[in-house]
């Protein structure tokens, strides 16, 4: 009744391969867009763009990012927290050889380094395979986060060991550093992730994805149909390290500030790779729900005390904030093993039959 | 600079054997210590398929229990016995709230779910006993501590320490008992059999249920000793949660459904990364072993996919 494609007839063959096919469709990503760039930006305070939509936008592209990878290809990564890092850094360092170029553009270079780390730590994929595969990124991320401790030449030899970002300005706007308004940084984040995520699924649509899709599904077969599996794997490593490597150079040029080589360790891997699993494998939207829902919720969770008027130590929060986390995602994996992704697909159905149950 | 990697560090070894045999021991006990994390893992993998992550934090949970246990006043070997009853609460807990609802998930669900677990446990663990690292109650329970010195040469001294002894002592031990239990006891043999076929054990009646939550138990007592040996060389905290990270190397050098394969890998790494940090880390600046692991394992897997002792995987269309 609500979600009813029927009627809708597509004349052209423009119009049948759409992006999205279905009005209805059209019109919810509409509704998402103009509250995104018009409406919370009217009406939001610094401290909520700050501290949950700039975040939820960075990792929701990284969140997209490690999908590409692991929901996509099949190909089980841990170390998604290093190829952020390694966005950063090459964005600090660029932006430091670089002073007077772009910061966007550097942000948006920055990803085709971890582009080519990613792809040299993706080839062991074509003999390793599984679980097996998820240990070695392991090895990635042990190794670039040693990296970034050990090579002064990364953070320019500061004493404190950290990076920071410096004031840069785009088109007369300060754009990063402390006097950047949050406003702005909202802005970019947006327009940034935005794009990789409409780019994404266009890509996600066509040839390359379907052949990452294949070698998901399974690998020998989609070789016999003649898919090259190392180009393909590591495609889709380069692919979904960019996207990764851009985040994390957003998340500290546009949100933290400044960041440290624990920043990008292998708890931020695992919040991802959580995003990614409770959104659902294989599913754009799926990445931005569980951005949205590990993100949002220890914050949430962090107020609720507060707001009752209960007066509980810090610490004892967050240690309930890991408690109940966990609990939910046990619970969640339990109820619908497929993702929020799957959960809104159900909603969709049931829309589409209303009032009938079937 | 060829000289450095190749010549000058055999000619260390060659000129000061004291320090090389040092060395060699730390490797073992470090080795020791990662294989015995290894196996609970192994012990959980073979008899249900699942890569349990969250046996790191079983080990920092069980030697946080049983201090904080302690603290409060409980008597050392009481203390022991009530953690082991916690291990057991929380083996029969893991199998009815989160192994028997997914069954039959693919294995990244089932890994995202000891993932979950391992969140919880640390949240738990903080909640309950604090988050500031404890001193293990290494003299209350009976344990070595002190060292000795064996003059080795005409000039070196090498130190062995008690507790690193003990922890060999056990964790032979340990291995020992499991292949026995494994072996000869009925429910050892009932393990087997799950662990071959799921299916084909449920026909002949044993029961999935009721093995998962002895496996998670016995992977639990891995735990606790691990944690006491662990805790006793440094203190309790979740800090040791790095350490459980250096288990998965071991575990896929090793294979994930072989126990000697979890000794052998152990041993390998723990020598490894001892040596490889102490004689060809100072040319890189230092600190090599956190990832010094990683990299042995992944250069044995390009030439092994399955691992040492693995079962070869056989793919077919």
């Amino acid at each position: 009744m609500f979600y009813r494609e029927a009627g809708q007839f597509k004349t052209s063959y423009k119009a049948d391969q759409a992006l999205m096919p279905i009005l209805q469709d059209r019109i919810g990503l509409s509704v998402i867009l103009v509250v995104a760039f018009v409406i919370i930006p009217a009406f939001a305070n610094d401290f909520f763009l700050t501290s949950i939509m700039i975040p939820f936008l960075v990792f929701s592209l990284a969140a997209i990012g490690l999908n590409i990878l692991t929901g996509y290809c099949g190909q089980l990564s841990l170390g998604t927290g290093a190829f952020m890092g390694v966005g950063a850094y090459a964005a600090y360092k660029l932006t430091t050889i670089f002073p007077d170029a772009n910061v966007i553009l550097m942000v948006l270079l920055s990803g085709v380094f971890s582009a080519a780390i990613g792809a040299i730590f993706g080839l062991p994929s074509l003999r390793i395979k599984g679980l097996y595969l998820a240990v070695t990124t392991l090895a990635a991320q042990f190794f670039l986060e040693w990296c970034f401790i050990r090579i002064g030449w990364l953070y320019n030899y500061n004493a404190s060991g950290a990076i920071e970002v410096p004031h840069r300005e785009v088109f007369g706007i300060v754009a990063s550093g402390a006097e950047a308004t949050p406003i702005v940084r909202y802005f970019i984040v947006l327009c940034i992730t935005a794009g990789i995520a409409f780019l994404m699924a266009n890509v996600l649509r066509g040839r390359i994805g379907r052949s990452w899709m294949m070698i998901r599904d399974m690998d020998i077969a989609a070789e016999l149909m003649g898919i090259r599996p190392l180009q393909t794997k590591l495609m889709a490593f380069a692919v979904s390290s960019y996207i990764c490597g851009v985040a994390g150079a957003m998340m500290v040029f546009f949100w933290l500030n400044a960041a440290e080589p624990s920043s990008y360790s292998i708890s931020l891997s695992f919040q991802v790779l959580f995003m990614v699993i409770l959104g659902g494998l294989g599913s754009l939207s799926g990445a931005f729900m569980g951005a949205a829902f590990i993100w949002i919720l220890p914050v949430f969770l962090k107020f609720i005390p507060g707001t009752l008027g209960i007066q509980i130590a810090a610490e004892t929060v967050e240690h309930v904030t890991f408690m109940i986390v966990g609990a939910l995602i046990i619970f969640f994996l339990i109820v619908e093993p497929h993702g929020f992704a799957r959960l809104w697909q159900i909603a969709k159905q049931k829309l589409r039959v209303w009032p009938f149950p079937y | 600079m060829l000289y450095d990697i190749f010549i000058d560090p055999f000619v260390q070894m060659y000129e000061m054997p004291d320090f090389f045999l040092q060395v060699l021991w730390e490797g073992f006990v470090a080795g020791i210590l990662y294989a015995l994390i290894a196996l609970g893992f192994v012990l959980i993998f073979k008899a249900s398929g699942v890569f349990n992550f969250a046996q790191g934090i079983m080990v920092v949970f069980a030697g946080l229990t049983l201090v904080g246990l302690h603290e409060n006043g409980v008597p050392a070997y009481v203390a022991l016995l009530l953690t082991i009853g916690v291990m057991g609460i929380l083996a029969y807990g893991v199998e009815r709230v989160v192994m028997r609802p997914l069954v039959n998930q693919p294995d990244i669900i089932l890994l995202m779910a000891t993932i979950g677990l391992t969140y919880f446990l640390i949240g738990f663990g903080e909640f309950v006993f604090g988050g500031e690292p404890k001193q293990m109650i290494t003299e209350e329970l009976g344990l070595p501590t002190g060292s000795t010195a064996f003059e080795f040469g005409e000039r070196g001294l090498v130190i062995l320490q008690h507790i690193d002894i003990a922890a060999a002592v056990i964790a032979v031990i340990m291995v020992a008992a499991l292949g026995v239990f494994f072996n000869k006891t009925r429910i050892g043999r009932a393990l087997r059999a799950v662990a071959d076929d799921h299916q084909a054990a449920l026909s002949v009646g044993i029961s999935l249920n009721q093995i998962w939550a002895i496996v998670w138990f016995a992977a639990g007592l891995v735990a606790l000793a691990t944690g006491i040996m662990w805790g006793a060389r440094s203190d309790v905290s979740f800090a040791l949660e790095i350490v459980a990270f250096k288990a998965l190397p071991v575990l896929i050098l090793g294979g994930f459904t072989s126990i000697p394969g979890a000794i052998v890998g152990g041993l390998i790494i723990g020598f490894g990364e001892k040596i490889g940090e102490l004689y060809w880390g100072g040319l890189v600046g230092g600190g090599i072993e956190s990832w010094l692991a990683y990299i042995i394992a992944l250069i044995f897997l390009l030439f092994r996919p399955q691992g040492l002792f693995g079962e070869r995987i056989i793919e077919r269309i």
